[in-house]
């Protein structure tokens, strides 16, 4: 049926030196830093290649102006702080699900309700227009809140009980969340046929900075509002729970070792859909934070694809909460740099390379590579 | 002499893994037209020479010859153009194809159009042959698990193969199934075929088998033993083997109260087949209740159903009158069940969570460890420490990842987790299996230790030595049932039941009244 091979034919090596690969043992505490440090930089560099291409002659000259941009003026770190707001909220929920090997793709959608929820209580309207901000913004910051844990509960609740692949499940609930929204501000919200809801009320604006202008007229033009607050708080208080709280020792235990978590006596259902449900209420506080404190209304426009970069910033944050805050901040500039290159696709695409280098170095992280010389027979 | 001239034979072959002998100069040989039984314990290096004979492993040393002609295999597709096939434990097949999909997988024929009926017939007609009943059409997902591993079958012998390796091939079938298998092993011994049957099940082998190799430590117990010739008896001493027993000086001590009550338990195995069948068994507190047992007859599946990792399909578990069965294992826990795992990387243990993380699962819930929705982090680290020395676990710090320990190492955190927190009862699953011999006298010594301090032990073993040198008693199961319990230390009496006898030897009455 099949033909004989030579089966003892001695191959010659082909290389004079051999790539060996050996399981690492240890990890060594600065590897992973300098993984993520080069995937950023492998990322610039093949970013600068594309952008020579389409035509930019002197890429790291303009790479070079944009930071002194971003990072040379108040305005400019202001704007940048603004763009990393909504980044910070959406990386600490993807961290805290991927924390429990919960593949949360839905913070896009999570971001979208939590924004309608809180718009609802501005436009059905649930709070009149005069309502004083003090009660206006949490009432807001809840509706959002508990939008988004909702939209994490059903993907949540269906892995759990069913073992719903969450992955199919909340990218599938990013699109109706998307419709949901477009519906109203098409139809039900529309302003004069436009679509976008008409401008909230004063009250229901996170203030800026700006807004002090006339007692301190250094903020004057600074967009930077309350909703910056809210991404550190959060962070802190998921660093606690995932590494200071027996909920989160929980959650590290599962996500590490599921049946260790059913030996060790957790209720592994009832803690996977609790974490969809944090997760899904900070995508959703970012949503809130979005329309209250930037847009100002609810439209279409909201999220230039938050939800999705924050599956990137958790991933090179290594799902440390805090450091979900410095990355935030550099993806913000990075956003910003695709708006002032004016060919946004490049930040796209370093953003897209950033996490190809990451997925790859995960090898790295666990192997070891080395090169050894062949000995002449 | 061409008479004389074996399907298979393999001289002193030697394989060695990380830190393990598998096959030590092991010989073999099978005739033309035979079943030959390879029987041994887990770990005797019984997989490992058939998965050097077929082609997977390279051996260190060692010479093969199929039909008289010297070969040497760099891969299973070497091993099949001699007429070599192997069919695994698990099954290696595409769920979503059809059968004759499955088979044809990777072969040169046919090569653009499938020309599925012409195949169809071809494999009916191969089936018809060898007795071996499965729809060619039928996607593998609609299989039952003794059709998907006539599957395996039918593909090595599509492949050409004269001689027909099965690895544990009763593992996953129900009873019926097994006869099916056996007849379906009939007819291709009758047609010319020689097979080899991995097994550690006595009866199985008795039943199916032409001759006997039997492994122990990746040696063989002697020369192969014609089953016309020799007894389950006899085959159980050369599989466990008789070593040096232990010195442990054990307290003679009367235990105490009832304190774990198994009463009528039955259970399914994974694959959802019946594991347990109306297990009864009583431990008192300052007890050591042995269970024996050859592996894969209900063990694991008591331990789980006591420490509520798994369902019980009738009957239940109480500890000090509470119930355990049937609830979370959370309930276990609460009524201070400590269990130690068989699979200690799998269940007992978080791979990469640090030492203190893993010392302080069973205890996070409750003070002092926790405070309120906190862990005291402080405390918890002074406790991994405190126990670190005590149990002597070798470990850069408290904060190494415990994929990092080894075997033993890993053991001894586990101990230190479920003996430290004093409990009532103990279900120890093979505790000292893989260990080196220094560790293992630790783990003993740890577990007299807590029979001494009042704990009801069960202790799961395979190690007959073990369960005589610690145990007050031993229960012996067999496929899912207690054959008896012997309170004298007889060896053979055990032995005997493990391997499937009901009744204990008269003899055995005889002592007791004389």
């Amino acid at each position: 049926m099949a033909t004989t091979e030579r089966i003892d034919a001695r191959r010659r090596p082909a290389l004079p030196f051999k790539i060996q690969v050996e399981p690492r043992m240890e990890v060594p505490r600065w590897l992973p830093i300098t993984v993520s440090v080069a995937a950023v930089l492998i990322a610039l560099v093949l970013g600068a290649f594309a952008l020579r291409l389409a035509g930019e002659p002197h890429p790291f000259k303009a790479f070079a102006a944009i930071a002194k941009e971003l990072f040379g003026s108040w305005g400019g770190i202001t704007d940048v702080l603004v763009q990393a707001t909504p980044l910070i909220l959406v990386g600490l929920a993807c961290s805290v699900a991927f924390s429990m090997k919960l593949w949360n793709i839905g913070a896009e959608g999570q971001f979208f309700i939590g924004a309608f929820a809180a718009s609802a209580i501005v436009l059905t309207p649930v709070l009149s227009a005069e309502t004083p901000g003090w009660i206006f913004i949490p009432v807001m910051m809840i509706a959002g809140v508990v939008g988004g844990a909702l939209w994490g509960f059903v993907p949540g609740y269906l892995k759990a009980k069913f073992n719903v692949n969450e992955v199919i499940t909340t990218l599938m609930m990013n699109y109706i969340a998307i419709e949901w929204n477009n519906y109203f501000i098409f139809g039900v919200w529309s302003e004069g046929g436009f679509q976008m809801s008409p401008r909230f009320p004063r009250t229901a604006w996170l203030p800026r900075l700006a807004d002090y202008a006339r007692e301190i007229p250094e903020f004057s033009g600074l967009t930077l509002h309350l909703g910056l607050l809210f991404g550190p708080m959060a962070a802190v208080i998921v660093w606690w729970i995932l590494y200071r709280s027996k909920w989160g020792y929980e959650i590290r235990l599962a996500g590490d070792n599921p049946r260790a978590a059913r030996y060790a006596g957790t209720n592994i259902t009832r803690n996977m859909i609790l974490v969809m449900m944090l997760s899904g209420a900070l995508a959703g506080l970012a949503g809130m934070a979005q329309i209250g404190g930037v847009v100002r209304r609810m439209q279409g426009s909201i999220s230039s694809g938050y939800g999705f970069t924050g599956i990137i910033i958790a991933w090179l944050a290594k799902l440390n909460p805090l450091i979900v805050v410095v990355v935030s901040i550099l993806f913000g500039a990075l956003i910003l740099a695709g708006r002032e290159i004016g060919r946004s696709g490049i930040s796209m695409l370093i953003q897209g390379i950033i996490l190809f280098a990451l997925i790859a170095s995960e090898f790295l992280l666990r192997n070891r590579v080395r090169i050894t010389r062949v000995r002449e027979a | 002499m061409p008479e004389a001239v074996s399907a298979v034979e393999m001289r002193g072959i030697v394989k060695r893994f990380p830190g393990v002998l598998a096959n030590d100069r092991v010989d073999f040989d099978l005739r033309q037209g035979e079943i030959h039984a390879l029987l041994g314990e887990n770990g005797a290096g019984k997989s490992t020479l058939m998965n050097v004979l077929a082609g997977l492993y390279r051996p260190e040393d060692g010479a093969i010859w199929v039909h008289g002609a010297p070969v040497n295999f760099r891969s299973p597709r070497d091993a099949i153009v001699h007429g070599i096939g192997m069919v695994h434990q698990h099954f290696m097949l595409v769920p979503s194809l059809t059968v004759t999909e499955n088979i044809l997988l990777g072969l040169h024929e046919p090569r653009f159009l499938m020309q599925l009926p012409a195949y169809h017939k071809r494999i009916a007609a191969l089936e018809e042959r060898f007795g071996l009943g499965v729809a060619p059409e039928a996607k593998i997902w609609q299989l039952s698990v003794g059709e998907q591993q006539r599957v395996e079958v039918l593909k090595m012998l599509y492949r050409g193969a004269e001689v027909l390796v099965m690895d544990e091939p009763t593992a996953v079938l129900a009873p019926q199934e097994v006869d099916e298998l056996f007849a379906t092993l009939r007819s291709m011994t009758a047609e010319g075929k020689s097979i080899v049957l991995i097994s550690h099940k006595l009866n199985e082998v008795m039943a199916i088998s032409d001759r006997i190799t039997v492994l122990r430590k990746g040696r063989t117990a002697g020369p192969p033993l014609d089953t016309g010739s020799t007894s389950r008896e006899a085959l159980a001493e050369l599989m466990v083997g008789r070593k040096v027993l232990f010195e442990i000086s054990k307290d003679i001590q009367a235990p105490g109260d009832l304190v774990m009550s198994i009463e009528n338990v039955s259970a399914e195995n994974d694959q959802g087949l019946p594991a347990l069948g109306g297990v009864s068994l009583q431990i008192r507190s300052g007890e050591i209740l042995g269970l024996a047992g050859v592996a894969g007859n209900g063990q694991s599946e008591l331990a789980e159903v006591i420490t509520g990792l798994r369902p019980c399909t009738a009957g239940q578990v109480t500890i000090n009158g509470k119930q355990v069965s049937n609830l979370p294992a959370r309930v276990a826990i609460d009524a201070n069940v400590a269990h130690i795992p068989m699979d200690r990387t799998g269940v007992g243990s978080s791979p990469n969570l640090s030492i203190t993380d893993n010392l302080i699962m069973k205890a996070y819930r409750q003070r002092p460890i926790s405070k309120g929705w906190s862990i005291d982090g402080r405390f918890a680290r002074r406790h991994a420490t405190k126990l670190k020395d005590e149990y002597e676990i070798i470990a850069p710090s408290i904060d190494t990842q415990s994929r990092l320990l080894s075997g033993g190492n890993l053991q001894r955190v586990i101990l230190a987790r479920e003996m430290s927190g004093k409990p009532q009862a103990i279900v120890a699953v093979q505790p000292t299996r893989g260990l080196d011999v220094g560790a293992i006298e630790g783990v003993q010594r740890l577990l007299l230790e807590q029979r001494r301090a009042g704990a009801a032990v069960l202790l799961i073993s395979e190690e007959l030595e073990e369960l005589l040198s610690l145990a007050d008693r031993i229960a012996v199961i067999y496929e899912g049932e207690i054959l008896g319990i012997v309170e004298d230390q007889d060896q053979e009496a055990v032995g005997l039941m493990m391997a499937g006898h009901r009744e204990i030897p008269a003899k055995e009455g005889e002592r007791k009244s004389g």
